[in-house]
């Protein structure tokens, strides 16, 4: 992968893009148990595999997902989060 | 010793055997299995069957011995850490190293540089004089020193590097060291396999068999092998191999790069190290200069290597060392490592009965190489965490008590 489809600026360097991880749902913070919030800020999935990811297009400030294939390094397609337009 | 050396010109034959034993089946079971022979794996193999009696040993690697990350490194040896825990443990390494190759009979090229790791800013010259107090009041010989000192043992330096980033000092580490990498996992391998390890090249791990919490056996592209321990030593395939026991950790992996110029006359005695530029040079016993920076900026699990990394490192090379502008890079390659939010690695013990972690050695493993085979050995005969480790355990973090090892790699984090 060298270069990267920002949904608001088209096909860029990947060199202008910064990458946050896997898409991971929060538990609530009130009401998780120490073991429920200890695996959500510590634990990953780190086995390879097709993952949704934040990626940001630093320039513009455009935050978005990217579906990528961890092993190929591949991107199967980018989009804004769902209500983020 | 270089009289030795007669035997293979006079003999018509090779007159030693093949340095590792070719075994055409697996045996139905074994005491234990160690997954991964790179030097981790085979020292722990080496240490279980020379200091504890241990050689119904089976050590299964899909691809070929040190052909991961252990032959993937900069083979830099240093214990100039942060953490109590961690320089007792890489002090514990360093003196392990420096008897191998008397050990093995075999020469690492062990060789005793120093390292200096360069501060440009006030705050990273703070934090050298934190690492220095540290080192030394565990034993370990560390200083910080003025920039005088780093002309002095790198009279090609520029002291400004290119005027923006000028170095202001340096921790000095004088037992900083390097050695051939491939020769350790081959040393580890054959002391092994000499006293009856069974070392299985392109052998995959396709699954392991826990019932009732309990490892069983694990399933193998060669067969099924009956054993209640399991040592995972993979480096950047560890997220792989817990998948298969359904156990969680904070482990994720980025590619690690590195590159190799053509050989040019010795000029380089010290290793350099500057966090702030992502730049770690050595100059091998073949000339060549060994260069490494930071990680690379996403997860991947592939070993591609890209331009990116060749020109960013290249530019600040040359801000350090402007002559080395006509030298032209010879290699490039890269390796996974598997990085943990402080660090530090996580070892020992895990939720599954008799499935042991030797994993989290993101970009300073090769170093730990020793102490790793002999704190891991004696965990699996033990069943319970070498005194050395106990603060690299799986546990740390569902406890919140993580080891803040801000002094792994030096760059780039």
């Amino acid at each position: 992968m060298k270069i990267l489809t920002c949904p608001l600026n088209g096909p860029r360097p990947v060199s202008e893009f910064f990458y946050w991880g896997e898409v991971r749902p929060m538990p609530e913070p009130t009401t998780a148990s120490d073991d429920e919030w200890a695996d959500y800020v510590f634990n990953r999935n780190g086995a390879p595999g097709v993952k949704r990811e934040w990626w940001c297009h630093t320039p513009s400030n455009t935050w978005f997902i990217a579906e990528r294939d961890t092993e190929k390094d591949v991107v199967l397609k980018t989009y804004f989060y769902p209500g983020e337009e | 010793m270089p009289w030795r050396l007669l035997r293979f010109a006079l003999n018509k034959k090779h007159p030693e055997p093949r340095m590792f034993t070719h075994h055409d089946k697996l045996k139905s079971s074994y005491d234990v299995v160690i997954i991964g022979a790179g030097g981790h794996g085979l020292a722990a193999a080496y240490y279980l069957a020379r200091d504890h009696g241990i050689t119904n040993v089976c050590v299964l690697e899909k691809g070929y011995i040190g052909g991961g990350n252990t032959g993937r490194n900069t083979t830099i040896i240093r214990s100039n850490y942060l953490t109590p825990e961690g320089v007792k443990f890489y002090d514990e390494s360093v003196k392990l190293w420096q008897d191998l190759s008397t050990e093995f009979d075999l020469n690492l090229f062990y060789a005793n540089r120093g390292h200096f790791t360069l501060a440009h800013t006030d705050s990273a010259l703070r934090t050298m004089r934190w690492r220095a107090e540290v080192n030394k009041h565990y034993g370990v010989n560390s200083e910080v020193v003025g920039p005088e000192a780093v002309k002095e043992a790198a009279p090609m330096i520029d002291l400004s590097c290119a005027g923006h980033a000028p170095i202001l000092g340096a921790l000095y580490h004088a037992p900083g060291s390097v050695a051939r990498h491939d020769a350790v996992a081959w040393g580890y391998g054959r002391g092994a396999d000499q006293r009856g390890v069974e070392i299985h090249q392109q052998t995959e791990v396709l699954g392991i068999d826990v019932q009732g919490g309990k490892v069983k056996g694990v399933k193998t592209s060669r067969g099924y092998i009956a054993t209640n321990k399991v040592l995972c030593a993979v480096a950047g395939s560890t997220p792989r191999i817990l998948k298969m026991v359904d156990v969680k950790t904070p482990l994720y992996i980025h590619p690690l790069q590195a590159m190799v110029s053509e050989p040019v006359k010795p000029w380089l005695d010290p290793i350099l190290v500057s966090g702030s530029l992502h730049v770690y040079i050595s100059q091998s016993a073949r000339g060549e200069l060994v260069m490494g920076a930071s990680l690379d900026p996403y997860e991947l699990h592939g070993t591609r290597s890209t331009l990116d990394f060749v020109e960013g490192l290249s530019t600040h090379m040359l801000e350090m060392f402007p002559f080395l502008s006509n030298v032209k890079v010879m290699r490039q390659w890269a390796g996974m490592a598997d990085m943990t939010p402080d660090f530090a690695p996580i070892m020992g013990k895990t939720p599954v009965e008799g499935f042991y972690l030797d994993s989290g050695w993101g970009t300073w493993g090769f170093k730990a190489t020793p102490v790793c085979g002999k704190t891991m050995s004696h965990t699996l005969v033990n069943d319970t965490p070498h005194p050395l480790i106990t603060g690299f355990s799986l546990e740390r973090f569902r406890n919140f008590a993580l080891t803040g090892e801000k002094g792994a790699a030096s760059v780039g984090h």
